[in-house]
């Protein structure tokens, strides 16, 4: 554990001015959006129950790929930091390609897949579930762009798991599941909340991907976007700050849950 | 029993090869070899936790080589404790007795049974992180033994620690083994160690077994180049601690009557470096309470330093530099005076 130790020089305030900047230009735009908006407005956007459905929409949505995530992700995760194997750095480096392609080509890349027209989206099809223009699609578009964040952060948390405290267990009795379960996973646990909150974050502010696979139902970012587009700046905005303030409320909350209690 | 036959271990780029072991019952076996040997890997493909490439090992009459380690009954021990972080001291202790089918009042009595005896009764409620090396040890000690292992592993138990308290695990260690008998293999890269704890040693280099025998078989018998060059690091001399009275304690070894401080006493082992040494062509006026007088049977060559090994007997190995040796005149066949305080030799 080292000692944090700061001294006053160039350096240093340099780095704060440049620091700040970049700060400001954060935050600045959240908060102007917000107190510019009119509370009364803001209000009346609380009963209109399309933007209200939206929002619940978007928040659900993301949970459910989050959820599958969870389930499909953590194992490979698992894998990815105790195994090593030919190629380990290619599938590492395809896992993250989600966060570099453009979203609206990632879906046009689910359209195809999903779509009716291939035999995935047919075998979806035929068990009644359909990814155009439905939940589903958004799900699927949410967690595409979204899984390289929970798969990287169990990673890092695996990682830091000492292999040999999972081998002292074995040696006492553990069977492999039973390891995973009372020590790697336990262990881990911070890292897989940090990354399952990230990918939740990332799926609910998703829109590309989301847009070519389902307009309808319409998810928060879409709805905003079609505002803006139909009727202007005026009445996108307060759909916006409601979004933000949403999110913002959610997730200091779940970072204040997560990091409870650990030492800086 | 532990047999282990014809072993090969890959490791990295390097291998263990045919590594041949027979541990008897409640022996205390070492396994001793410089750093990088292969040692830890050794412990770990018995326990289990190491693929092994080929080759057998059997533990009690049964063939366990490809036996998932959780069914081998064989608990390890590593250098720096690995305590789960997450547990109490108490459930680190009770990890191995929950998964077995056991009743509360069992494993709760041999959780009082095993923190009695390593007088860790009072730390049950700690977390990991708060104890010291010593109390971590101790766990990491108490949650082996809970689960009444067949074979104990000890992973360098005394490296990881200062030098002071070190003396006193080592005597924990023996005195813990003398109570249980449970069949132990510790490794070490301390030949003292190995001599002080080891019913027999093995002695492991260059990927293989050099040798396998009592302490002072190996000490007196070096078979190889290696394992002598190993063994000769330090004068080791067995022999006996006696109280002459007066506060005068002496280490007794071939004759020759050391003066000690320690509080040992019985048949015991005794150390110094060569560095601590001084030779003289005549006897020193010193403080130092040992001094005698002896002929130098070899000389060996390391460049700007030397070692003698000086006959009194027993065998002394000394060191001087190359400048001293010169200036003195030394050379085999030679009488000098070799002289040393009481408190460098080390009594073990």
């Amino acid at each position: 554990m080292s000692k944090k130790w700061f001294t006053t020089n160039r350096m240093t305030l340099t780095f704060i001015l440049l620091g700040l900047i970049i700060f400001l230009f954060i935050i600045v735009p959240l908060i102007k959006m917000i107190v510019a908006s009119d509370p009364k407005i803001l209000f009346n956007t609380l009963l209109d129950s399309e933007v209200i459905g939206s929002i619940w929409l978007t928040l659900y949505a993301a949970l459910i790929a989050t959820t599958v995530g969870f389930f499909l992700g953590v194992p490979l995760a698992y894998l990815l930091a105790r195994v090593n194997f030919p190629g380990k750095t290619l599938v590492e480096g395809l896992i993250d390609v989600p966060i570099v392609v453009p979203h609206t080509a990632a879906g046009i890349a689910l359209l195809f897949v999903f779509g009716r027209n291939f035999f995935i989206g047919k075998a979806f099809h035929s068990v009644g579930i359909d990814f155009v223009d439905s939940t589903a699609g958004i799900v699927i578009a949410m967690l595409f762009v979204s899984i390289p964040f929970l798969i990287d952060s169990a990673k890092e948390g695996f990682k830091k798991v000492d292999v040999r405290l999972e081998k002292v267990s074995r040696t006492l009795g553990a069977s492999p599941w039973q390891s995973f379960f009372k020590i790697s996973v336990p262990l881990a646990w911070r890292s897989i909340v940090a990354g399952n909150i990230m990918m939740w974050a990332r799926g609910i502010s998703e829109f590309g991907a989301v847009i070519i696979l389902a307009y309808h139902p319409m998810i928060a970012p879409i709805l905003i976007y079609e505002r803006f587009e139909t009727y202007g700046l005026d009445y996108a905005r307060p759909a916006a700050v409601l979004l933000i303030l949403v999110c913002l409320i959610v997730f200091i909350t779940l970072r204040t849950l997560v990091y409870r209690g650990e030492k800086a | 029993m532990i047999e282990i036959k014809k072993l090969y271990v890959k490791l990295g780029d390097f291998m263990l090869q045919d590594i041949n072991l027979t541990v008897a019952d409640g022996e205390y076996f070492i396994i001793v070899g410089p750093t990088g040997a292969g040692k830890t890997v050794l412990l770990e493909s018995i326990a289990g936790l190491y693929p092994v490439k080929s080759g057998e090992i059997w533990v009690k009459g049964r063939l366990v080589t490809r036996l998932d380690p959780e069914k081998r009954g064989i608990s390890i021990v590593y250098q720096d404790h690995v305590l789960f972080p997450h547990l109490s001291v108490k459930d680190n202790i009770t990890f191995g007795l929950r998964l077995r089918k056991q009743t509360r009042h069992e494993t709760e009595a041999t959780l009082d049974w095993v923190s009695g005896l390593l007088g860790i009764s009072q730390l049950l409620d700690r977390k990991p992180d708060t104890l010291s090396g010593g109390e971590q040890q101790k766990v990491a000690l108490a949650r082996a033994l809970s689960i009444k292992p067949q074979v104990l592993l000890l992973d360098e138990p005394l490296s990881a620690l200062d030098p002071e308290s070190r003396e006193g695990v080592q005597q924990e260690l023996h005195q813990l083994h003398n109570r249980l008998q449970v069949t132990t293999i510790h490794v070490t890269h301390d030949f003292e160690e190995a001599i002080a704890l080891g019913d027999h040693i093995a002695v492991l280099g260059e990927g293989q077994i050099k040798q396998v025998g009592t302490p002072e078989h190996i000490f007196r018998q070096p078979n190889s180049e290696f394992v002598a060059r190993f063994a000769m690091a330090r004068n080791i001399f067995f022999g006996e601690v006696v109280d002459k009275g007066n506060g005068n304690t002496v280490f007794s070894a071939e004759g020759t009557e050391l003066a000690v401080a320690t509080d040992l006493r019985g048949s015991r082992h005794a150390s110094i470096r060569p560095e601590d040494i001084l030779i003289s062509p005549e006897p020193l006026r010193s403080s130092a309470r040992n001094s005698f007088g002896g002929i130098i049977t070899r000389v060996t060559d390391k460049g700007s330093t030397l070692y003698l090994t000086v006959n009194l007997p027993p065998d002394f190995i000394c060191m001087v530099t190359r400048r001293s040796f010169e200036e003195m005149g030394l050379a085999e066949g030679k009488k000098v005076y070799i002289t040393f305080k009481a408190t460098a030799i080390h009594v073990f």
